[in-house]
């Protein structure tokens, strides 16, 4: 689960983490009365969506007065952020966060990560902050500082001196970005995080080290038991028949194509997707329904998948296993009596009892044809697909 | 031979009277896994399909000379289940779970590394060796006892794969499922290092999928040291990056991750890749057999 930056600094801030003063707003008088209670200076309005290169797409600005910073929050509020990050259906902005605007020496990056290589966590720093830090990676690896922490263990002192020691800190912020990774550490490790970034970690003209970005995501397995985490969720930063199929224990990804896909298994979903692909076609959706899918919740994955407009054309691709085909059989059948919008489908089923359940669904009058195998499903689609223009 | 488990494993099924435990210790059974104990706290003295149930893996342990432990309790008791099996020297447990949290499992890993024991998992399907030992939840039938090894970070797939295998003809010596979380027990150079010394098997087919990088690194082990044929395969090449595809392991991070890559590695290693799941069985077939 990722959370918005304002909600990442206050993290940091309870982490004691220095952040920018600064107060969240959901609507442009908000927006006035928090940049007016921060006093003078100048203030940095930014939309908050769940998505990285917000400056280049009008998501952050610079105001010099109160009432600018409120003409900024008009602008954001309601407007859909498109980004690279986010796709062409883009992310909408329900709030901004006013701060303070910070007096910029230099820009630092600084993150705790699950490593999935080393199985541990690992803390990365650069002195090259404020950019994506994949870029720094291609361009100067050898400005990417990295050290892992086994649970458990302690990030020694000399282990935090060796990652911040091409910073050019001197002795005083050393000390102060020691304290920085430490307190990230521990935020990392008890509430759960799989990463959590401060990109860029600015020092300051006054020589002091604080946070000007945050990005944080969660290990969602962790949440029901991470209530003040689980709490700050959004669920309008995500795609509507993606909560949909949540509620409903589905994993549904919508793509862009035209080919609905449902499927037990995830890594047999991807498969499937695949296979559409090379046989010429393009896939609407990634679809897991799970092991012991029950009849309602294949209908209500069937009616998720005909929800997105796009798809003309359904495959349903299941190895039963110790599932049994008819039982599946049944639910599809159930299913696409209760969903009014028919498109032809290809199924191909495999498992326990698969006669069984080729004669149920023949028996039915659906619109469908049978796969015997993946090839031949991947085949039939393309070219119902292809027909369907 | 075959690799981890055969026909004399002696399994505890941890979480046996269960709704998810009886059902799959019937079928484990039924294939002929010799279950020797259950487990389910304040059911000792019971038995499920003369199975004896006990208070604890201690005492199971003890009473039958369990080694080996299949977990089917729910998944925010898994690790503890995990950890006590460890402690009460089970030499290989298999997590079948989705759903633990990873600072769980990243304890767990510990725990087991200092008491010596291997697992396989969680979030996935087990381990089976073909007409000998089903420890999972993987239908039986469709494998065939041969030479062909299988690690994989998915469940249904590998059935697919494993069909289309026994459909042309190719037997399984073990085929192993070690999950698609990020963080988990044995990984595929593990398993490749037990399958470089098991002289029944003589091939192995990879089956990987997007997110993470356990497929380079398995192909850049199998470049400088595994010598016998590999297949690879890779799943999600349509996957947009930065959704989770089902599994929790399963995403596109940035750049890191992608199936491309893996696919890349996999092919500088020298290994068949099958790029279309639809030809698994026939490109195995018409490789090892010229």
């Amino acid at each position: 689960m990722n959370i918005h930056e304002y909600q990442a600094k206050q993290l940091l801030k309870e982490y004691g983490i220095s952040v920018p003063e600064g107060g969240v707003a959901a609507t442009p008088e908000e927006a006035l009365q928090a940049a007016g209670s921060l006093g003078s200076g100048k203030y940095v309005v930014k939309a908050q969506a769940h998505t990285g290169g917000r400056g280049k797409a009008g998501g952050v600005k610079v105001a010099a007065t109160p009432t600018e910073a409120a003409e900024f929050a008009k602008q954001m509020i309601g407007m859909t952020l498109v980004t690279h990050q986010t796709g062409p259906s883009g992310k909408i902005v329900r709030k901004v966060w006013i701060e303070k605007a910070t007096d910029i020496a230099r820009e630092l990056y600084l993150a705790v990560v699950l490593d999935r290589t080393a199985q541990k966590l690992a803390v990365i720093v650069s002195p090259m902050g404020g950019m994506d830090i994949e870029a720094v990676a291609a361009s100067n690896p050898e400005l990417i500082f990295r050290t892992h922490v086994a649970p458990g263990q302690k990030l020694w002192p000399f282990q935090a001196q060796k990652l911040l020691c091409g910073c050019g800190l001197n002795a005083e912020q050393m000390k102060a970005g020691e304290s920085i990774i430490r307190n990230l550490l521990r935020l990392a490790w008890e509430k759960e995080a799989s990463l959590v970034e401060i990109n860029p970690l600015a020092v300051t003209g006054a020589g002091d080290l604080i946070a000007l970005d945050a990005k944080m995501n969660f290990d969602d397995s962790a949440l029901p038991r991470q209530a003040a985490i689980a709490a700050m969720e959004d669920r309008e930063q995500t795609d509507e028949l993606e909560l949909e199929a949540q509620k409903h224990g589905l994993n549904y990804v919508r793509l862009e194509g035209n080919v609905g896909t449902m499927v037990n298994g995830a890594g047999l979903a991807m498969a499937t997707m695949d296979v559409i692909k090379m046989a010429g076609a393009e896939p609407a959706n990634f679809m897991d329904v799970g092991g012991g899918a029950s009849a309602e919740r294949i209908a209500k994955g069937f009616e998720i998948i005909l929800s997105d407009k796009n798809v003309n054309a359904i495959l349903f691709n299941v190895f039963g296993g110790i599932l049994r085909c008819d039982n599946l059989a049944t639910g599809v059948v159930e299913a696409a009596k209760k969903v009014k919008r028919q498109v032809p489908m290809i199924i191909r089923l495999e498992g326990t009892n698969v006669a069984e359940g080729r004669a149920i669904l023949e028996k039915s009058g659906l619109n469908f044809e049978m796969a015997s195998s993946m090839k031949e499903a991947a085949e039939k689609i393309a070219k119902v697909a292809a027909a369907k223009g | 031979m075959s690799i981890l488990v055969n026909k004399k494993t002696k399994i505890v099924v941890q979480g046996i009277t269960g709704r998810e435990g009886m059902f799959h210790t019937e079928k484990m059974l039924e294939y002929g896994t010799n279950i020797v104990a259950g487990v389910t706290p304040g059911k000792a003295g019971q038995t499920f399909m003369n199975v004896p149930v006990f208070n604890n893996v201690f005492d199971a342990v003890r009473e039958t000379g369990a080694e080996v432990s299949i977990i089917f309790v729910p998944a925010r008791f898994a690790a503890d289940a995990a950890c006590e099996a460890s402690e009460a020297g089970i030499r290989l447990v298999v997590v079948i779970a989705e759903h633990i949290p990873v600072t769980d499992m990243l304890l767990v890993k510990n725990f087991l590394k200092d008491r010596g024991t291997l697992m396989i998992g969680p979030n996935c399907p087990g381990i089976i060796t073909p007409e000998e030992c089903k420890l999972g939840i993987m239908p039986g039938y469709i494998h065939k006892k041969g030479s062909i090894g299988i690690i994989s970070r998915s469940g249904t797939l590998t059935y697919e794969a494993v069909h289309q295998l026994t459909g042309v003809g190719l037997g399984q010596s073990t085929c192993i499922g070690i999950g698609g979380d990020p963080i988990g027990g044995m990984n595929f150079i593990d398993l490749l290092k037990l399958f470089a010394e098991d002289d029944e098997t003589e091939a192995v087919c990879l089956i990987g999928e997007i997110g993470g990088d356990a497929e380079e690194q398995a192909a850049q082990y199998i470049k400088d040291h595994f010598r016998k044929p590999v297949f690879g395969f890779i799943a999600g090449i349509t996957a947009p990056p930065g959704k989770r595809m089902g599994h929790a392991g399963a995403i596109i991070s940035g750049s890191k991750g992608k199936a491309s890559d893996k696919i890349d590695a996999m092919e500088r290693a020298g290994m068949t890749v099958i790029r279309n799941l639809g030809d698994f069985g026939a490109i195995v077939a018409k490789t090892l057999r010229g």
